[in-house]
């Protein structure tokens, strides 16, 4: 997730308020759809060889690198498992999430 | 492991879709717009018909693309790119690629029309179907994309599809298009490129990704990439471009296919299918693959 973006959800108080034709005017990040998982990915970072596979099949992408080590954005995960199934050294496990 | 190696990258690192979207667990057409974007880059405007995208992008006054963003009708998609690229022309703004981007329904069935004559006009811009081989968003119902013996809400277990799935890129290539190319979410660095490619060609281009659907296709979400790879590796969908409507080119040269009912028993949507009609698909792939070959001059 680049770090420019801002998080903010647009409350009209009136139709005049609104934009004269229907325009985006915010990001979906106040869509916080970690809430949709059941199981979540873990990485074992000690086990990772960089290769990049799990940020590059991310459909949600939510799987951010920081100082080049693959990192977990929860906030947004779905829990789809993908990195899990494609992460070639096995180092991604998918745990219950705990409520 | 050696701590100090340094990630190795190979596709772009900018981010034009960002989280929180409205795609389903291990959504194919969500991955594939991440990607195509960027390839693209930030200069790029989309059009979108009634399509799983349509939705996943995220209602009003929301979007999660980074880029200018056009909902049109859902037989429009082809046609509304090019009124926008000309409308772009006419404010003297050349650089901007104009994309296209529809399901396998608003290209196979609905929108072929638009498609065709935008073909023939040979406008320019980049159309891209992603395939997920039914009209998802409505409700899984059978589209001329989904594939032979495949179940789907209206064609239930006892009628599955009696008929084989339309051949999009021999339609294309009939057009005689500068530039054809299929592209499977499984291979983000091939998908990449080729968008790359598109993106310095001028004319129409049409690009078929391969976008599975683990919702229409009763298949587990984290199979989804397993899925694309296994439709190349059995030659399902194989992965070639074609320029100027002659030239084909083969990308990934599949030495030893696998059989077609790897790919099958993951999904749902062909449990009910029996050896003979296993058989039936597989002949059906074998001839599709040898014609592919055939083409590319192997």
């Amino acid at each position: 997730m680049p770090k420019n973006k801002e998080v903010k959800k647009v409350i009209f108080n009136s139709e005049k308020e609104m934009p004269l034709a229907p325009m985006s005017i915010g990001n979906m990040l106040h869509n916080k759809t970690g809430a949709w998982r059941n199981i979540k990915p873990v990485i074992e970072l000690s086990k990772c060889i960089k290769c990049g596979i799990c940020w590059k099949f991310c459909p949600d992408a939510s799987i951010d690198i920081i100082d080049d080590w693959p990192a977990i954005n929860y906030d947004y995960c779905k829990g789809c498992g993908i990195c899990a199934e494609e992460c070639p050294e096995k180092c991604i496990e998918m745990v219950e999430e705990e409520r | 492991m050696t701590k100090e190696k340094k990630m190795v990258i190979t596709i772009p690192r900018e981010e034009l879709m960002s989280p929180g979207h409205l795609a389903c667990q291990g959504c194919g057409a969500s991955l594939a717009m991440r990607l195509a974007l960027k390839a693209l880059g930030q200069k790029t405007a989309v059009c979108i018909p009634a399509c799983c995208w349509a939705v996943i992008d995220g209602p009003f006054p929301y979007s999660s693309l980074d880029i200018p963003i056009y909902h049109c009708a859902f037989e429009t998609a082809a046609s509304s790119a090019s009124g926008v690229k000309a409308g772009l022309e006419m404010v003297g703004e050349t650089e901007t690629t104009v994309l296209a981007w529809a399901g396998d329904g608003g290209t196979f069935d609905i929108g072929i029309q638009a498609l065709s004559a935008a073909a023939e006009r040979n406008e320019d811009i980049i159309y891209a179907c992603y395939d997920n081989e039914a009209y998802m968003n409505t409700g899984i119902q059978r589209s001329s994309a989904t594939p032979l013996g495949a179940w789907t809400t209206t064609t239930p277990v006892k009628h599955y599809k009696k008929e084989r799935k339309k051949d999009i890129i021999g339609i294309m290539a009939a057009h005689e298009i500068p530039y054809i190319a299929t592209a499977s979410v499984a291979y983000p660095e091939d998908l990449v490129r080729k968008f790359k490619k598109a993106r310095e060609i001028k004319g129409t281009r049409f690009i078929h990704i391969y976008a599975p659907c683990p919702v229409g296709w009763k298949s587990q979400p984290e199979d989804s990439i397993k899925l694309a790879k296994l439709a190349v590796q059995t030659g399902y969908f194989p992965l070639f471009e074609i320029e100027d409507g002659e030239n084909w080119t083969l990308n990934f040269k599949v030495k030893e296919r696998k059989p077609i009912s790897e790919y099958l028993k993951l999904q749902g949507r062909f449990r009910h299918l029996k050896e003979e009609e296993i058989a039936i698909i597989q002949k059906e792939v074998d001839t599709k693959w040898e014609k592919t070959l055939k083409k590319c001059g192997l």
